[in-house]
């Protein structure tokens, strides 16, 4: 118990998040310690190492006022698209987000923990083998990862999964795979993964199944392709999964979880390995920090053991009716085996799954079938509107589409740049540019949407894009 | 006559010092959540269509090609909205975060206090609702923001540019061996050197990740005195060297004053060096890097920086690499234009990109905040506290019954330190995971360490910046009791945990393939395969 008064005590120099900065008691502690000075607990650093001036950091806020003063005036140079009107996409998507899902994200419990053991953390083993549970029925699966950093990484090791499982080395990519997905795979198997790009039409958006079956041979581990692709079109996997089996190669596939409550779950056409991104499962956009990767397979023992992950099981206690939890196959990972695990584990994104699993509690198959369903509506209506625009054409018109497609801007004689810059002035975020990705797509936008875009929203674009086009 | 009056506080301390905590985890005995479903109920509205949108789409589901539309609903759990907010309200009693224990034990991770401003300003809409393709005039706050960090970790690396992209400490371990890469590859060297060396206190993303891209790996191990090892280096040296990454203080707090030395001597074969401070929490404004010689290094914002480990994720692992490096850094990258602020494409010589968009940016903001709260010299109060706590700990912990702590004898350490239990296995039959547990009964978290065990039954215990005295003394007499039970009872702690939400777990389900289930579809399939071949041989 402290005895001294406010006045003496030195709390006029205490640091808020730091207990121990009182002088006091760091003077007792050093007593206990034997050290005269704190300095004498760094007497290994040699004095060529130690820096000998301050920090040159800025003038820290004095209080936490300052501080929430200091840091929203930087944020008050963002605009959120809530302010605006957005219908950007390309992986990541303005969805509602249910209350609850921030609520549980936001508890202390799971907010604050990390690496507790099933006893203490029960909770945060329960939460993400429920979440892997959910996904396994969205997606017909019966193993789903812990989540993984995004859907890039998603399918970066998927691909290498497969690699793994064949022993060969090839990964062939569709060309309608997003760039950053295809540079992030192409970055992971730098050293020894051979990826070659399978063409896609830029007719119709879909992966070019002839040319496919022409790369396909016995080098190739597998064959990864995005459905919806990146373009939001939607591909038949039949012949695709009859070609890459034939060939002794596994089928990698990226979806969209959000779609699943209407359209059928990669597996039930072939697919060996489905992954994706979570960030359409309640997660805020957070500029590109609301993404998380899932991988998914049956429960074939050869293909679990090359999951790089946690994997969450569940097993009895020594209690009846009590439910434990715990990681499946441990040897598997470099928390283990270090180099000679499976790639490598660590900090992901846990928090975003375990929110999915709030999400698509709440959403339920009902709430999971309506979204989808509205989602395809508000993008069929919306490719009838914007075709009717002067100027405008819609160079999938023919695919089946969710959540996005392109829209091409040549006959306008403008740029998306150009577009995109009117657009903003009458508060709209127009669909992300795709002229530099994909120049076969030519002056081409890629635009989103869902849920959150109400029929005047709709109205509003089109009206907008109406007198952009014709300026 | 008045009744008595009883000195409740009186019963809750013994000699002055406060007794240990009756402690009892929540125990809600929780259904798995499909248990809970009730057909018909909903725990949240969609949006609906409007009819014109409605009528103009028609059934955009009949135009799917036929294998695409889905035969039947997902077999989803169906609840109303508070019975899913109770469900998890429950796990998360059932969980411990560094918010209500004293999470020392879990040394390596920097479990300190994550303070609750940074989070509610992190949880604005004018950082939520950004979309990462937004044009960069709609998006300068956190451009600026994302420029001003990396300022920050260039100055507290002393290193020359900076990404934060990486989207964990791991993921930036995985980046730095990236740019190893392409850095050979520019030069040639690519297929001479492919060796990494690393010592086997270093973290095992170290070793992993250099094998991730294609290096062998030569581990190290420390001396008598557990320093890494000089001659052990010089004899692993060779023209084959492409790198040597390190920790210091690797996970046994132990200082390695001859690191210059270290990385002299990698530099010398033609290597490079890089610096695995995923952990920097005692050194802030003490050493860095760049004098230290290294090429290379990265920080876990969710360790050194103060940002919530969130179960393990979202997070960011900054990554700080020499001006000659720089042109291999990951892109776009954050350029300031006067006052306005752009994204750069990233050049021909770039790794590309190692996550998608920009990264975790919302945890970017958190550690800026946090950072500016504290300025220069709270960094540096953060890092003499964080030492001044271990020393304290040192001090009081070996004072227990069958503990110790291996190597640097009569030395200080930095923030951490790794102990051993070894005496107390000898003498009691308890080993180190089982006190975790038993530990756990008194709200504690505990860890023990990497693979393998190097050091003996050993326990890693990080106090940080962030706890008082009197809860490092607090966490002291649970290790205290534990060993005394060990001593005492040692059935008691051999069975525990006796106060967590669960009792002993059955491992032997997770690596056998017949009886794991990593979920619930898996573990129904699986019981009913049990039971028809139960009834088979019956």
């Amino acid at each position: 118990m402290t005895t001294s008064s406010p006045m003496d005590s030195g709390a006029a120099g205490a640091q808020p998040y730091i207990p121990n900065s009182v002088p006091a008691v760091k003077a007792e502690m050093l007593r206990v310690i034997g050290a005269r000075s704190i300095d004498e607990l760094y007497a290994d650093i040699p004095p060529e190492l130690r820096l000998s001036r301050p920090l040159d950091l800025p003038a820290p806020c004095r209080s936490e006022h300052q501080l929430k003063r200091h840091v929203e005036s930087l944020l008050a140079r963002n605009v959120p698209a809530g302010e605006a009107l957005s219908f950007l996409g390309g992986g990541c998507y303005q969805h509602h987000v249910p209350a609850v899902c921030d609520e549980i994200n936001g508890r202390s419990e799971f907010l604050t923990a990390y690496a507790g053991e099933p006893y203490d953390d029960a909770g945060r083993f329960q939460a993400l083998f429920e979440y892997a549970s959910m996904m396994g029925e969205l997606l017909e699966m019966d193993v789903v990862s812990v989540p993984t950093f995004d859907g890039c990484q998603a399918a970066a090791t998927a691909v290498r999964m497969a690699a793994r499982h064949t022993r060969r080395n090839v990964v062939l990519v569709a060309g309608n795979v997003g760039r950053d997905k295809a540079t992030v795979m192409a970055n992971y198997g730098r050293a020894d993964l051979e990826f070659r790009e399978v063409r896609f039409d830029p007719a119709t958006g879909l992966v070019d199944v002839g040319h496919l079956g022409r790369m396909l041979d016995h080098e190739v581990a597998g064959f990864y392709f995005d459905n919806p692709s990146y373009f939001g079109t939607l591909q038949s996997g039949l012949d695709i999964a009859a070609a890459v089996h034939a060939a002794g190669a596994l089928l990698v596939v990226g979806v969209d979880p959000g779609s699943l409550g209407v359209i059928a779950p990669p597996g039930s056409y072939g697919a060996d390995i489905v992954c994706g991104d979570l960030q359409a499962l309640g997660m805020h956009m957070n500029y590109g920090g609301g993404q998380a990767g899932f991988i998914a397979t049956q429960d074939d023992e050869a293909l679990v053991m090359q999951y790089p992950s946690r994997l969450f099981g569940i097993a009895p206690t020594r209690v009846p009716g009590e439910y434990g939890f715990g990681d499946v196959a441990y040897s598997r990972t470099s928390f283990d085996k270090r180099e000679n695990g499976n790639e490598y584990v660590g900090t992901a994104a846990a928090l975003w799954g375990i929110t999915a699993g709030v999400y698509l509690a709440l959403m339920g198959p009902t709430g999971m079938r309506e979204i989808g369903a509205g989602i395809m509506q508000r993008n069929a209506y919306a490719q009838k509107r914007l075709a009717s625009i002067p100027g405008v054409t819609l160079p999938h018109a023919g695919q089946a589409h969710f959540k996005e497609f392109v829209v091409n801007f040549d006959r306008s004689g403008r740029t998306v740049g150009e577009i995109n810059r009117g657009l903003r002035e009458r508060g709209i975020f127009g669909g992300h540019d795709l002229s530099a990705a994909f120049p076969t797509l030519g002056q081409s936008a890629l635009y989103s949407f869902t849920e959150v875009h109400t029929q005047s929203d709709i109205e509003r674009l089109v009206e907008a894009l109406t007198g952009e086009v014709a300026r | 006559m008045s009744a008595g009056m009883q000195d409740i506080s009186g019963f809750r301390f013994t000699d002055g010092r406060p007794n240990l905590r009756r402690y009892h985890q929540a125990r809600w005995d929780e259904p798995v959540i499909f248990e809970l479903s009730c057909p018909g109920e909903r725990g949240v509205l969609v949006p609906e269509v409007e009819d014109q949108v409605a009528a103009a789409a028609g059934d955009p589901l009949a135009a799917l090609p036929p294998d695409l539309r889905r035969a039947e609903p997902p077999r989803l759990p169906e609840l109303s909205q508070n019975r899913v907010l109770r469900h998890y309200l429950r796990l998360s009693q059932q969980n411990l975060g560094a918010d209500l224990n004293v999470d020392i034990g879990q040394g390596t991770c920097t479990m300190k206090y994550n303070p609750k401003i940074n989070e509610q300003l992190a949880r604005s809409p004018r950082m939520t609702e950004l979309h990462p393709l937004q044009d960069a005039d709609t998006v300068q706050g956190i451009l600026d923001v994302i420029h001003r960090m990396e300022a920050v970790v260039r100055e507290v690396s002393g290193m020359d540019a900076v990404s934060l992209q990486p989207r964990s400490g791991s993921h930036a371990i995985y980046a730095n061996f990236a740019i190893l890469r392409a850095h050979q590859e520019a030069a040639g060297t690519a297929g001479e050197r492919d060796e990494v060396i690393t010592t086997i206190f270093s973290h095992p993303s170290d070793a992993a990740c250099a094998k991730l891209l294609g290096y062998r790996v030569i581990t190290l191990y420390p001396d008598a005195a557990g320093y890494p090892d000089v001659e052990a280096l010089r004899a692993a040296l060779s023209p084959r060297t492409a790198a040597l990454i390190i920790t210091n203080p690797e996970d046994t707090g132990i200082f390695n004053s001859r690191i210059r030395e270290f990385t002299d001597l990698v530099h010398a074969a033609g290597g490079l060096c890089i610096y695995d401070q995923a952990n920097a929490n005692g050194l802030l404004g003490i050493t860095r890097a760049r004098e230290a010689g290294f090429d290379m290094c990265h920080f876990n914002l969710h360790k050194t920086f103060g940002t919530p480990h969130a179960c393990g994720g979202p997070a960011v692992g900054a990554i700080a690499v020499t001006g000659e490096l720089a042109r291999h850094l990951p892109g776009p990258r954050v350029v300031a234009d006067g006052g306005r602020f752009r994204l750069e494409a990233a050049g021909a010589e770039s790794i590309g990109k190692v996550a998608a968009f920009m990264g975790t940016a919302s945890i970017v903001l958190r550690a800026y905040a946090w950072v500016m709260s504290l300025g220069a010299e709270g960094l540096r109060e953060v890092a003499e506290v964080a030492v001044l706590n271990n020393n304290y700990m040192m001090t009081e912990l070996v004072k227990i019954r069958g503990m110790s702590l291996p190597y640097a004898q009569g030395r200080r350490r930095i923030e951490q330190a790794r102990y051993s239990w070894k005496q107390l296995a000898d003498e009691t039959g308890i080993h180190s995971d089982q006190i975790g547990i038993r530990a756990a009964d008194f709200g504690v978290h505990y860890w023990t360490s990497h693979h393998p065990f190097v050091v003996p039954e050993p326990a890693t215990v990080e106090p940080t910046e962030s706890y008082s005295k009197a809860d490092l003394d607090e966490f002291v007499d649970v290790m205290r009791q534990v060993a005394k039970e060990a001593y005492e009872n040692p059935e008691h702690v051999r069975s525990a945990p006796h106060n967590c939400p669960v009792h002993a777990i059955d491992g032997s389900y997770f690596d056998d393939p017949d009886r794991w289930a990593i979920t619930w579809r898996a573990y129904r399939r699986k019981l009913r395969a049990h039971r028809a071949g139960e009834a088979g041989t019956k």
